[in-house]
């Protein structure tokens, strides 16, 4: 990851300047207009979110287990940046649900689906800030079983009727709409990666700098 | 019982609560009849160490070893032959005496109809064995959370602060039935910041400072020039 | 003087508040997750709540404080005399501790609702009784899905610090299908058209909850449960 890093920035920065430029191009969509440009935010923040989510249950998984300090640091990269990618989804989505439905916001599957995993990792960040110690252990069940919460909220809430759009829209956007979007869902999973990576660095000098004092005390 | 063991051996342990080391590369090694005194001041690691020893609290590094098996591979068969004393009771303060010594007789897979009896007996509380604990009075609680640390008959009895609380005669008790498990084959680890109590009954002496064995030797005279040396306050 | 004392209090508690917004953000975050409880007790598309839906929503959210609670308290016991320690430390299968502390709290829940059950069908005049087997089959299945984790979270909060707010703050999030499920199925029951095989629906989708939740708790609560 080291080596690949200031590469793969470089290729981050340069799809997010050149993104604006794909979705300017892209068709305009003929009912919502302008506003259907959020979606090539919006449905990108919300793979980012997923992808992270999994990346912190999996880390909590290996540091669970294995007692590894480098699953944890990856547990909390993951949860950090899932709840940063979550805000945005959140954000850009009543923004265009306002416009679409005439509601800022709905009590559907993926609606529901998307609050709930932002707050079990917003619980996730408070636990560790205010949990004490023993918290990294806890955080880490905490992705876990959040994890397996999904399908569970999935089919609670797909029993009330959904009227997000289907998921089936993915495939079925037109050719001119599809490849910025599949772009800009690229862009956002790299930027993903490179902020999880930095996040996880981040932690793992932490742990060297308390290595550090430790050493320091012992001499 | 197949996990027992006639040593037990820690091999640079060393335990990190974040930046602080509690305990720092300890190694010592303390066999049957042995009753070794682990002394030190407030805050020098002791209760981590204990918790170490106890297979309740892991090392960030190095191992401890019983007869040669590790916490991590016989869990269970180790636990059930360590007897832990520790800082907190461990008691059900709503249970009567009789209660919780016949809970965690039955925990340890023990018919709980001999031991619970001998073990009121031992601590003096038959007439008040059907009394809730939290009625007790501190030193009574600590004989009573002693002969339920000890109820199963553990190979490693661990103490943290046994006489904490207890009047002179009962610190004489209490010492008399530590040096008779001693000598019945027990491997005694006691952590106590009073080195009073603890001279005369332990056979050994393992000081420690700050997270660090700063010394271990035989128990003998000049035991208190020496801790105080080494301890320095 | 009597003013200066108050000044001073309120000084105080914003200097320590400051320092770390621990209670400002954990009761903003407990504030949100209620809302997101009533809105599913309570909202179904928007529309405005009807009559049958507000005996289910309360019974519902009865149980979820009341659960709280109890998982509460019941792990408090544990912790005063480091009792959570003895039970570690006992050759005992650890996972099976785990299941006895559930199974208590769950008859500690069944003997409230109980209580509950009657007192909100007088008070809401809810024909809850008339399907008392298929209203038993989800009260059992939903207090055992809410017992489950936090039965699990609670046993790991024992050690920590801030647990009395961090339980609700972990807990809520998971058990909102719980909630879901027991409040519809529990209005399907409760509607001018009863259905009981939407009840039985719902309580197929707790019984699973269940299934998967025990099972991962008692795979992980070992390895979580060692410091």
């Amino acid at each position: 990851m080291k080596k690949a890093f200031v590469p793969l920035l470089i290729v981050a920065t340069l799809m997010f300047a050149y993104a604006p430029v794909m979705i300017a191009q892209a068709p305009f969509e003929s009912t919502m207009f302008l506003l259907q440009k959020i979606m090539y935010f919006h449905v990108p923040s919300w793979f980012a979110m997923f992808a992270a989510v999994a990346i912190s249950a999996i880390g909590g998984i290996w540091y669970i287990f294995t007692n590894d300090k480098r699953g944890d640091q990856l547990a909390v990269a993951g949860a950090e940046v899932a709840v940063m990618f979550g805000a945005m989804g959140l954000t850009t989505g009543p923004l265009w649900a306002y416009k679409a439905w005439g509601v800022a916001w709905q009590w559907d599957a993926k609606l529901t689906i998307a609050l709930l995993l932002e707050l079990t990792f917003i619980a996730y960040l408070l636990l560790r800030k205010y949990g004490g110690p023993g918290s990294d252990k806890l955080s880490a069940g905490v992705a876990l079983f959040g994890l397996a919460n999904v399908p569970f909220v999935y089919y609670a809430v797909q029993l009330w009727r959904t009227i997000h759009p289907l998921n089936t829209v993915v495939p079925s956007l037109p050719p001119g709409m599809r490849e910025p979007f599949w772009f800009c869902v690229f862009g956002f999973l790299l930027l993903m990666t490179l902020l999880v990576a930095m996040r996880a660095r981040l932690e793992r000098l932490r742990t060297t700098l308390d290595d550090l004092y430790l050493a320091d005390d012992e001499s | 019982m197949t996990a027992d063991f006639d040593r037990v051996e820690a091999a640079e342990v060393s335990r990190n609560f974040g930046r602080r080391r509690a305990v720092t590369r300890v190694s010592f090694s303390v066999g049957r009849g042995e009753v070794l005194g682990l002394l030190g001041p407030n805050g020098a690691g002791k209760s981590t160490l204990i918790g170490m020893l106890a297979t309740l609290v892991t090392p960030t590094s190095g191992t401890i070893r019983y007869g040669g098996r590790t916490a991590g591979d016989a869990g269970p068969d180790i636990r059930a032959r360590i007897g832990l004393l520790a800082h907190e009771l461990y008691l059900y303060p709503e249970l009567s005496a009789h209660q919780n010594l016949e809970f965690f007789a039955q925990l340890y897979g023990l018919r709980p109809d001999g031991v619970v009896g001998a073990a009121l007996e031992s601590a003096g509380l038959m007439d008040r064995s059907h009394d809730a604990v939290s009625s007790f009075s501190r030193g009574m609680r600590q004989k009573l959370a002693l002969e339920r640390a000890l109820l199963h008959r553990p190979r490693l009895v661990l103490l943290d602060e046994p006489f904490t609380g207890l009047d002179d005669s009962a610190v004489t008790g209490v010492s008399e039935r530590l040096r008779r498990l001693a000598s019945e084959g027990a491997i005694v680890i006691l952590a106590t910041h009073d080195l009073d109590l603890a001279d005369g009954l332990v056979t050994r002496v393992a000081i420690v400072r700050d997270g660090k064995l700063v010394s271990d030797e035989p128990a003998g005279g000049g035991l208190r020039g020496r801790y105080r040396t080494l301890v320095g306050r | 003087m009597f003013l200066k004392t108050v000044l001073l209090v309120v000084k105080k508690d914003f200097a320590i508040e400051v320092k770390s917004y621990e209670i400002l953000s954990t009761t903003l975050f407990f504030a949100v997750t209620c809302v997101l409880i009533f809105s599913f007790a309570f909202v179904r598309e928007a529309e405005p709540i009807s009559k049958d839906m507000v005996p289910s929503g309360v019974l519902w959210i009865a149980v979820a404080f009341a659960g709280l609670l109890a998982i509460g308290r019941v792990f408090e016991r544990e912790r005063y005399s480091e009792t959570m320690r003895a039970l570690l430390l006992a050759p005992a299968p650890r996972p099976a501790i785990y299941l006895g502390k559930l199974v208590g709290v769950v008859l500690l829940l069944f003997a409230t609702e109980a209580l509950l059950v009657p007192m909100i069908a007088l008070i809401f005049q809810a024909p809850l009784f008339r399907w008392a087997v298929p209203l038993s089959g989800l009260l059992v299945t939903g207090t055992i899905g809410f017992a489950t984790v936090g039965t699990l979270f609670a046993a790991m909060l024992v050690r920590s610090r801030a647990r009395d707010v961090m339980l609700p703050i972990l807990l809520y999030p998971f058990t909102i299908p719980v909630l879901i499920g027991g409040v519809w199925g529990t209005a399907a029951l409760l509607g001018d058209e009863p259905s009981v095989p939407v009840a039985t629906m719902w309580t197929g989708l707790l019984a699973a909850y269940d299934v998967v939740f025990v099972t991962l708790a008692l795979w992980t609560f070992e390895p979580l449960m060692t410091e």
